[in-house]
């Protein structure tokens, strides 16, 4: 490495060597301004962004040619968080699953577990309870507040706005601390399973969530003031990561970009699943297609899922939460211990004491899984970030043959370079925040 | 999105009129819906029409491995009886008219469209229909399926404008053509979803890219390269996505492995999750 001759006064200035590409700088910050005085008459410049950077949303890899600060292309690059998730399902059985694609896109984990569940379903051909529907609706509501107040907050530090994301993040804590209490886990619940949840709501998460509701009525005003007015912030955003209706289609861009060019396409009113035409809500569009309206969008749709949560409290009747057929439904009966959640005594009492067949029952059931009859399936539901969909493939046995997730953030990230190209650097950021990729989803 | 389309098309399983084809498994859990159902004997009478077209296509729609016993045990005295099962291999079920719903629309405007531009007709791109659990597929003739997806998309009662995604399935050694490539359509318009299949064999795993169509597959084709090995004749740049550039293999066939290692637990050792015992 031939490094230049600053380095010996700066520690931070920017280093060069020769390959035979030519010169390759590393610059680290405040030393731009030098790099673009030792490139000199060599205007087109190819920057490596990623894929650690704290503006990339995760591990994400954007290669990008410059013409001065104009991207004149961008390439990216993903797979640096590819875990193998589908892979490993076809080794599980179908209700070990749950738990692989729940960490696929971690900011939404009850809307992977569900769009697993309704194509497991559908492959079974039963219909899960009332109330079991009605808890997966209330659940992926508050999860979508949670996964938008991320994108606000990651969206706003990455441009700068650090109070917007400390609100944000102080507000997901809510959402955190309110699923943890319903679920037993901040994230990756497994709580949705194949033919219903695993477990009805714990005492008391009427009042827990008709606070919670009040808290966030409360709280997402607050974002109106800290950034919609904000002069920074609108132009930061608007007319940046512009992607018309046509450009979103021929992508397969889906959800609030989708939403922000017009069209009002979300699968809960267009095809609903789990009863969602019995729920009043509407769908927030915009015509401006740029990153200022996506950003409106998720607002708005944080302000909508809070009705849909106050709807479900009014539907959730008393009622089972897994389906009768006892050669699906998980056996196990758990119970909230001292120590943890864990399977209730009187489960525990009834088969290691009384009945043998409900030993082996229970046995059977949790080592070997239960047969899926042969097919496929695919129900696509509509996530925090669009179209999220498991197609999952059969030949009849305890396992999955094949799990595929259709995730949005795999898809909607090829409209980065369409939204980017042309822009400046600087608008490369703004055009990914509105984007909300997460890169467990789009990797798997 | 369309419940009632395919109850009755499913269940007209052609099972009673096609001696040759393999019986589904009848290994429903549930056991209320799917193919497997009951078989419809009244079109028994049609002479060698469905028949032909049956018997070509359980290669290029079977999905599923014939078993023998139960418990993935071999070479132990079978005391259970169990041993001696016998499940043929599993192939969907063609549909037959009418498919119920919007699915006879779309066929016969397809079937018009494709006859309209005087290329080859409905039966030679799309050698089988199913109609499955409320959703139609059509297993697709690779050389077709370029200018059957463009007729999809463009033609002004079909309008299937948007391509969710491509991937793969391997269905694993000893199936004919075990290697499929799914690709599913939306049309907003009219809100129906279809699902396109092309069966290939492993070693001529070739496919026509859609990228000139739906500029979406260009990453979906890419994943189905990287972790099926199927090449996409015509994409654009046909590179590894998920896993590095030098990697070799294609993770996601049957042959490769999990790759897991054993975890010790005080005195036990779990193997690893592939090499775990199997009920199926």
């Amino acid at each position: 490495m031939t490094t230049s001759d600053q380095t010996t006064q700066d520690p931070y200035a920017a280093t060069s060597r020769e390959t035979t590409e030519g010169t390759v700088y590393t610059v680290t910050g405040g030393d731009w301004d030098e790099m673009v005085d030792q490139t000199a008459g060599d205007e087109r410049i190819v920057i490596n962004m990623g894929p650690q950077h704290p503006s990339t949303h995760g591990v994400l890899r954007l290669v990008l040619e410059l013409q001065g600060e104009v991207v004149t292309d961008a390439r990216l690059v993903i797979g640096y968080l590819h875990t193998g998730i589908e892979k490993n399902c076809e080794y599980r059985t179908w209700t070990q699953g749950v738990t692989f694609v729940t960490r696929a896109d971690y900011l939404a984990p009850l809307f992977n577990e569900t769009a697993y569940c309704l194509s497991t379903e559908r492959l079974l051909g039963v219909e899960v309870p009332e109330r079991a529907a009605t808890i997966r609706v209330l659940l992926m509501e508050i999860n979508r507040i949670g996964s938008h107040l991320v994108a606000l907050a990651t969206g706003g530090m990455e441009l700068g706005a650090l109070t917007g994301m400390t609100n944000g993040f102080r507000e997901r804590e809510e959402v955190l601390h309110l699923l943890e209490f319903l679920t037993g886990l901040r994230m990756n619940h497994a709580f949705v399973r194949p033919g219903g949840v695993v477990q009805d709501l714990p005492e008391g998460y009427e009042e827990r969530i008709r606070s919670f509701v009040e808290v966030m009525r409360g709280r997402l005003p607050g974002f109106h003031k800290l950034l919609t007015g904000n002069r920074i912030w609108r132009q930061r955003l608007e007319g940046v990561g512009y992607l018309p209706l046509d450009g979103c289609l021929a992508l397969g861009v889906t959800g609030p970009i989708l939403r922000s060019a017009g069209l009002a396409w979300d699968l809960r009113q267009v095809e609903p699943y789990l009863g969602y035409e019995h729920y009043e809500f509407e769908v927030p569009t915009d015509t401006a297609a740029d990153s200022f309206a996506r950003y409106l969008l998720r607002v708005e749709e944080m302000s909508q899922s809070l009705r849909i949560i106050e709807q479900a409290l009014e539907r959730l009747e008393p009622g089972p939460v897994m389906v009768e057929d006892a050669k699906i439904a998980w056996p196990a009966r758990l119970s909230i211990g001292a120590d943890g959640m864990g399977n209730s005594l009187e489960h525990v009492r009834r088969i290691m004491g009384q009945s043998m067949e409900s030993l082996i029952h229970h046995f059977k059931l949790v080592t070997e899984g239960f047969k899926v009859p042969a097919g496929q399936a695919c129900v696509p539901i509509e996530s925090p970030r669009g179209e999220l969909s498991a197609h999952l493939v059969s030949d009849g046995g305890t396992r999955p043959l094949r799990v595929h997730l259709r995730d949005p953030s795999f898809v909607n990230l090829q409209a980065a370079p369409a939204m980017s190209e042309g822009g400046m650097v600087s608008d490369v950021i703004a055009a990914l925040a509105s984007l909300d990729p997460v890169m467990g989803g789009c990797d798997r | 999105m369309s419940g009632d389309a395919g109850d009755a098309a499913k269940r007209s399983s052609s099972r009673d009129e096609n001696t040759e084809k393999p019986e589904t498994p009848g290994t429903g859990a549930g056991g209320a819906s799917g193919p497997t159902g009951a078989s419809n004997p009244g079109s028994a009478g049609t002479a060698f029409g469905p028949q032909e077209i049956a018997r070509r296509d359980v290669s290029g729609s079977a999905a599923g491995r014939a078993r023998e016993g139960m418990f993935g045990i071999q070479g132990s005295g079978d005391t259970s009886g169990f041993g001696g099962l016998r499940l043929p291999g599993y192939a969907p079920a063609p549909a037959e008219r009418p498919y119920g719903g919007w699915f006879d629309e779309v066929a016969d405007e397809a079937a018009a469209a494709l006859a309209d531009d005087g290329g080859a007709d409905f039966d030679t791109c799309v050698h089988q229909v199913t109609v499955d659990r409320g959703e139609m597929t059509w297993y697709v003739d690779r050389e077709h399926l370029v200018r059957l997806a463009r007729t999809l998309r463009d033609d002004p009662a079909l309008r299937f404008e948007f391509c969710s995604g491509v991937s793969g399935v391997d269905y694993g050694e000893g199936v004919p053509q075990q290697l499929h490539v799914v690709t599913h359509l939306l049309s907003m318009t009219y809100r129906r979803r279809l699902r396109l299949e092309i069966a290939l064999e492993l070693d001529d795993a070739r496919c026509p890219s859609l990228v000139d169509i739906y500029p979406t597959a260009d990453w979906h084709e890419r994943e189905t390269w990287d972790m099926f090995g199927v090449v996409f004749e015509g994409h654009p740049s046909l590179t590894r996505i998920l896993m590095p550039d030098d990697w070799n293999g294609h993770p996601q066939l049957k042959s490769y492995p999990l790759g897991g290692i054993p975890v010790e637990y005080h005195d036990a050792e779990i193997p690893p999750p592939d090499q775990r015992r199997a009920y199926t």
